[in-house]
């Protein structure tokens, strides 16, 4: 059961659980604010859209296509 | 940075790319796979805290685990092809560069995502990727859930959400009821496929039904679909829509493969009109996971040289064929589909431009140079297949980056001139 920290909050989920789950878990699910300033969640939930990129440990990444693992620190925008 | 070899590549680790590397392992051959999920299996078969892998498949992976010649590579893209016979590729830590001998694609389909107003309301996701984002453990549970589009993934995705305790209460399917029951009477031919069947009949399941918009204002409130020719309003949480797929050509097109109705063309061994270059799977034409599994032992036989093997395989094929011709023929999209938008209807979600602004233009090319429309994050992998479905334009082929990467992979290219 890794354990991770979204804006803040630290939450624990199962094994294997997507990152995009773990903003669903933790608080609204949404990912980040588009060009015109509208807030977003996935969409495709396959790597394609890429609404769902959020910054992980620093680098900007795939909610949907990472893992959540311990110790991980997720930020949306 | 550490250069890698293999005698066969294979992008792609669904049912097409994992049975390629079945079929070519035993040959001894370095086989590479490559695959951008966290896990082989593709979308079809997704690990995750929500689901449950058939057996067949853990079989599948164990079953390739125990080959020493084969490499699998998961959460990594394909970034650009520096060379012929090359290509950079980039994970979580690093890039780096791939040289083959044989290549295979087994890229898959994307869904089919049409602009309709609301779209972009958190909540709204595709079909398949409302099964995906769930199996991945995305809770749902008690959730008002409506499932629109078109094609047989609608009762998929509704069959995973019902498991995971949401309440599915429509399922929009804008194909006509003789269509939709013309497809249903084929399924009994591919046993495996009937179970599907049943699900038609729910009670929830409505034919000649499409989505018109998404409500709300923070996040999806409700929707409004056009039902038998009614217009009806439907509160819930989650609007699940898919369109179909759409055959994942660009690495392909990139590559410099020849494209036929959208879909690499390949041969009777699976070789596209590239040297040594191979494709299975969805990204050559959409029949499901039985005819991707068998397209990829055809090709991985193939790329070893073992014609006899794969030609042994042809009869097979041509089994589910059948079945992809007929559901191609049952969901083909109504018209009214491409005039959902309003002017302020945003048809690019990346660089957020609106249908007004795109819709004057004569191209994909024009529109992208005048707007900015598909210059995003997902350089048009949406928005490209959405107007080639509203105003018939043909995307660009694709250049590198094909995927947004790290300054530190794209300097890879200089520590490896081409020899």
């Amino acid at each position: 059961m890794p354990e991770l920290t979204v804006n803040g909050r630290t939450l624990r989920v199962a094994a294997g659980t997507s990152v995009a789950a773990a903003l669903a878990i933790a608080g609204d699910g949404r990912t980040r604010t588009s060009v015109g300033g509208q807030r977003r969640a996935p969409l495709c939930g396959m790597g394609i859209c890429q609404e769902c990129r959020v910054t992980i440990d620093g680098s900007r990444r795939l909610a949907c296509q990472t893992h959540c693992r311990d110790g991980m620190q997720v930020h949306t925008s | 940075m550490m250069n890698e070899h293999a005698e066969v590549l294979i992008i792609g680790a669904g049912p097409a790319g994992l049975h390629a590397a079945l079929a070519a392992a035993p040959s001894g051959a370095r086989i590479v796979l490559l695959d951008d999920n966290p896990a082989p299996g593709g979308q079809i078969w997704r690990d995750g805290p929500h689901a449950a892998l058939p057996t067949q498949v853990i079989r599948l992976r164990e079953r390739l685990q125990g080959y020493g010649n084969v490499q699998v590579h998961t959460a990594t893209r394909v970034i650009a092809r520096p060379a012929p016979y090359r290509l950079l590729v980039e994970n979580e830590e690093r890039g780096w560069i791939i040289d083959y001998a044989k290549l295979i694609l087994c890229t898959g389909a994307r869904e089919l995502l049409l602009p309709f107003p609301g779209w972009t309301l958190p909540g709204v996701t595709g079909a398949g990727g409302l099964q995906a984002l769930v199996k991945g453990g995305l809770p749902i549970a008690g959730e008002r859930v409506v499932v629109a589009g078109s094609g047989p993934l609608l009762l998929a995705s509704a069959h995973t959400a019902q498991k995971q305790g949401a309440r599915v209460i429509r399922i929009a399917e804008q194909a006509s009821p003789g269509a939709v029951a013309r497809f249903a009477a084929q399924l009994p031919r591919w046993p495996h496929k009937a179970l599907q069947a049943l699900q038609f009949g729910s009670a929830v399941y409505r034919t000649d039904s499409y989505v018109l918009a998404a409500l709300g204002s923070e996040r999806l409130e409700g929707v409004r679909l056009m039902q038998r020719g009614r217009i009806v309003e439907i509160p819930c949480e989650r609007l699940a829509c898919g369109f179909g797929l759409v055959p994942n050509t660009q690495l392909g097109e990139a590559l410099g493969c020849a494209l036929q109705a959208g879909t690499i063309a390949v041969d009777g061994w699976q070789a596209s009109s590239l040297a040594d270059h191979f494709a299975a799977g969805e990204c050559t034409g959409f029949g499901g996971s039985e005819l991707a599994s068998v397209e990829g032992s055809i090709a991985g036989h193939a790329a070893v040289g073992d014609q006899a093997t794969a030609a042994r395989l042809w009869s097979k094929r041509s089994h589910w064929q059948g079945f992809a011709a007929v559901l191609n023929r049952a969901f083909t999209l109504r018209p009214a589909l491409a005039t959902l938008c309003e002017p302020d209807t945003l048809v690019c979600r990346c660089e957020d431009v609106p249908y007004a602004a795109v819709q004057p233009h004569g191209s994909w090319r024009e529109a992208k140079l005048a707007t900015r429309c598909g210059m995003g994050a997902c350089q048009g992998r949406v928005c490209g297949a959405a107007t080639a479905q509203l105003f018939g334009w043909q995307p660009s082929t694709p250049r590198p980056p094909f995927s947004p990467a790290r300054i530190a992979t794209l300097l890879c290219i200089d520590d490896h001139p081409p020899t």
